[in-house]
């Protein structure tokens, strides 16, 4: 078996666009999840959103670069629409409303009724030319060394991708070193205690769940961008499963957290893929595993993998046991 | 300008080498099938049927099925197309078993794939329908998935009663229940039992999982001690495990159980409906009393609703809470196992079915008060009849949406739910 071609391709998938498009929306979902403690389990959605935002713009004639504003807009304002009649009420009911909202987003984008605006199952392709435009890499050309290359096409978006991810750690770093930080962690470790202060505890949640809804929207963008096309089922549930498993990995509740969360996420989800995908075809499971069912071993092991985290070291990587919501309602 | 055009046009042919989106126009793309007339066991040909294949409007060819039932229509590339079955082409003793079911709308076929679809012939007379007799049959449609939907949800509103933990692995134990009565009744590894049979074993199974579920997942976790949200994740890592687990063993394609498949339909007092849907709705009722009395008059019941309601309280009364936890576990996933059976019967098995009927669940049992055993059986026929009958007036694919929107209304309006109490909302 190739051990090392293997470990190339997870190593490219690590630092891929795909990798940064997941930093960036785990960066918005631990603003919500790992500071305030808001349980969003329908933050696929919230890409979703983001991504059909853009790509509709331009589809009705309008710029990418219209579109980008107007698809985060449709992310935040979902966070608004969603907010809004469950934050005064118990974690769970936010869980519920959220999963089921970003499951019937995608039923409703790919219905024949929504096909005039979202071409339904045949999605919007090509929308992202203005971006490609401004390439300054050489796109016939691989960058890199080895196996480990990148053409100039996936450089660009790889090059814009990160640059975005850094800049929205920043801005979570210094929000979370701010007053309103402040009174988010505090509401995530006792609501009644910052209420009693005279906080106005629902008005924080709701622009906690906005502003990440609002980066797990650009994310969205940024993920169809680099495949120049939306289709309604890329936004998956077990997107907003994976995005747990990285939030939690990396460590929930710190800055750095979801960044090198998914980073080490994609090197191993991706290994494991190759790595069985491989045995599987020099035999070692015999007839009991054939390829598509190797192929979904690593799903397996992702939900396995999120509830061992969470038994066993829900701080993750970076977290500090006591910034945990240990918690208790 | 030019350079940037250049771009562009290399950047398409990466696109087209990278992630394979180009029209493969050279192999041989079709879409075909076989027509039968499954009457139970037994299957018979269907010739002389006209199938069109159209794209958005434009019709891309024609086929006839021939005396085996087959019929192809090659197609020119990858896409998606509609395949409709020429109703007035059918012979006289045999009609599709769905009514309305004559057009496939996305049939997606990917470069160089044979495309096999399926149209559900059965023997029968079709007939047209006046509106009114469709409201009442969407009614009855209607009170089987309510019916459906109480039997899973009892378990999950109870489970959250005793232990304060919403099971998002819930779902995941309706399919499984169905998929272990595929097991003992169609898969030919299993004894190949009739249905009914195949049900008892699926169900204990279900149930002895919640068991050791609770044993050596959750009640460890408890004691460990584990906060709710951190369990609440814990249940999706389980969902999402079990989900794919069953993914890989069943595969990913929906399978039909093998009794009641097909099935004429019943007309009585203006409702035309097939016998399974009202054998169903009678079976869950019967299910469903016993669970109630079983809840309101046994010890057992009566301290299940103790702890649901203050579990400090019924401990210090001297109820063996832990005991008590374990009942509702195992209560609760068989429970949801034999809903799942139903809900096999009354559509297919599939690995995401349980997930699927999870988000109404879930409207169910918040419309009904979380927590409470009688609110959820309420809400889930509420739930139920509501997904089906607004399909009277609103398009098919929007019915999932009419629940979500009924949750959202009456946490706006009544968070605690119909039935719940006030301060467990929080």
């Amino acid at each position: 078996m190739d051990y090392f071609g293997i470990l190339v391709d997870a190593l490219r998938a690590a630092v891929g666009p795909v990798a940064a498009a997941y930093a960036l929306s785990a960066t918005g979902l631990n603003l919500q999840f790992g500071y305030t403690g808001l349980l969003n389990f329908g933050h696929v959605g919230f890409m979703l959103a983001g991504a059909y935002g853009a790509a509709i713009t331009v589809e009705a004639g309008g710029s990418l670069w219209l579109g980008i504003p107007i698809g985060i807009a449709a992310a935040v304002a979902l966070g608004l629409l969603l907010g809004f009649p469950t934050l005064r009420l118990r974690a769970d009911y936010l869980a519920i409303v959220t999963i089921s909202a970003a499951e019937i987003l995608r039923l409703v984008v790919r219905s024949t009724w929504a096909h005039p605006v979202t071409r339904s199952v045949f999605g919007i392709r090509a929308f992202a030319d203005e971006f490609f435009d401004l390439n300054p890499f050489d796109v016939g050309r691989d960058y890199g060394w080895g196996d480990f290359r990148f053409s100039g096409r996936q450089l660009w978006v790889i090059v814009v991708s990160w640059t975005i991810v850094a800049a929205a750690g920043l801005l979570v770093y210094r929000m979370i070193h701010s007053p309103w930080g402040r009174v988010i962690r505090a509401i995530r470790e006792d609501e009644d205690a910052a209420r009693s202060l005279g906080k106005h505890v629902f008005s924080y949640k709701l622009q906690s769940l906005m502003l990440g809804g609002g980066l797990a929207g650009l994310a969205g963008i940024l993920l169809a961008v680099e495949q120049q096309s939306v289709f309604p089922d890329t936004w998956m549930p077990k997107i907003t499963f994976f995005l747990y498993v990285i939030v939690i990995l990396g460590g929930a509740g710190t800055v750095m957290g979801p960044i090198v969360g998914a980073i080490v996420f994609q090197f191993l989800f991706f290994f494991f893929d190759r790595f069985m995908t491989s045995a599987q075809l020099q035999g070692w499971f015999g007839d009991v595993l054939d390829a598509t069912g190797a192929a979904q071993v690593k799903l397996v092991l992702v939900g396995v993998g999120l509830m061992a985290l969470m038994a066993v070291r829900p701080q993750g990587i970076f977290g500090h046991r006591e910034e945990l919501l240990i918690d208790e309602r | 300008m030019r350079r940037s055009g250049i771009g562009l046009a290399l950047a398409a042919t990466l696109a087209v080498v990278l992630f394979g989106s180009a029209p493969a126009s050279a192999a041989g793309e079709d879409i075909h099938g076989t027509l039968e007339s499954i009457n139970g066991q037994e299957h018979t040909p269907v010739a002389g049927v006209t199938i069109v294949v159209e794209q958005d409007g434009t019709e891309i060819g024609t086929a006839v099925s021939d005396a085996t039932g087959m019929w192809a229509v090659p197609v020119p590339a990858a896409g998606t197309y509609q395949v409709r079955l020429d109703v007035d082409t059918l012979p006289g003793d045999v009609a599709l078993t769905v009514a309305g079911n004559d057009v496939l709308p996305n049939v997606l076929v990917r470069s160089n794939q044979q495309k096999t679809v399926r149209f559900q012939l059965g023997p029968g007379v079709a007939s047209t329908v006046s509106r009114l007799d469709r409201f009442v049959d969407l009614v009855v449609v209607g009170l089987k998935l309510g019916a459906i939907i109480a039997l899973c949800s009892i378990g999950l509103s109870l489970i959250f009663g005793v232990t304060g933990l919403v099971n998002f692995a819930h779902g995941e134990m309706v399919t499984l229940g169905a998929v272990l009565a595929y097991f003992f009744h169609a898969s030919p590894l299993g004894p190949q039992w009739p249905l009914i049979l195949a049900a008892i074993p699926a169900v204990l199974l279900g149930a002895a999982f919640g068991g050791v579920q609770e044993l050596a997942l959750w009640g460890p976790l408890r004691r460990h001690p584990t906060g709710l949200i951190a369990m609440l994740v814990i249940s999706i890592g389980l969902s999402f495990a079990i989900r794919n687990v069953i993914l890989i063993v069943f595969g990913g394609g929906p399978r039909p159980y093998l009794d009641y498949a097909v099935q004429r339909e019943w007309e009585f007092w203006g409702i035309s409906t097939v016998p399974k849907n009202i054998v169903i709705i009678l079976a869950s009722a019967a299910i469903l009393a016993v669970v109630g009395l079983f809840l309101q008059y046994t010890k057992l019941g009566t301290a299940m609703r103790a702890v649901a309601d203050n579990k400090d309280l019924a401990e210090s009364s001297g109820i063996n809470v832990n005991a008590v936890i374990f009942t509702t576990w195992t209560v609760g996933t068989g429970l949801a196992a034999a809903g799942g059976i139903f809900f096999g019967v009354s559509e297919q098995i599939q690995y995401d079915m349980g997930f699927r009927l999870l988000l109404l669940i879930f409207a169910a049992v918040v419309l009904g008060g979380l927590g409470t055993a009688f609110g959820a059986m309420v809400g889930s026929f509420i739930i139920g009849l509501a997904v089906e009958v607004s399909t009277y007036w609103v398009d098919n694919e929007f019915k999932t949406a009419i629940a979500l929107g009924i949750l959202v209304v009456m946490l706006l309006v009544r968070p605690q739910g119909i039935l719940g109490s006030r301060e467990r909302i929080g």
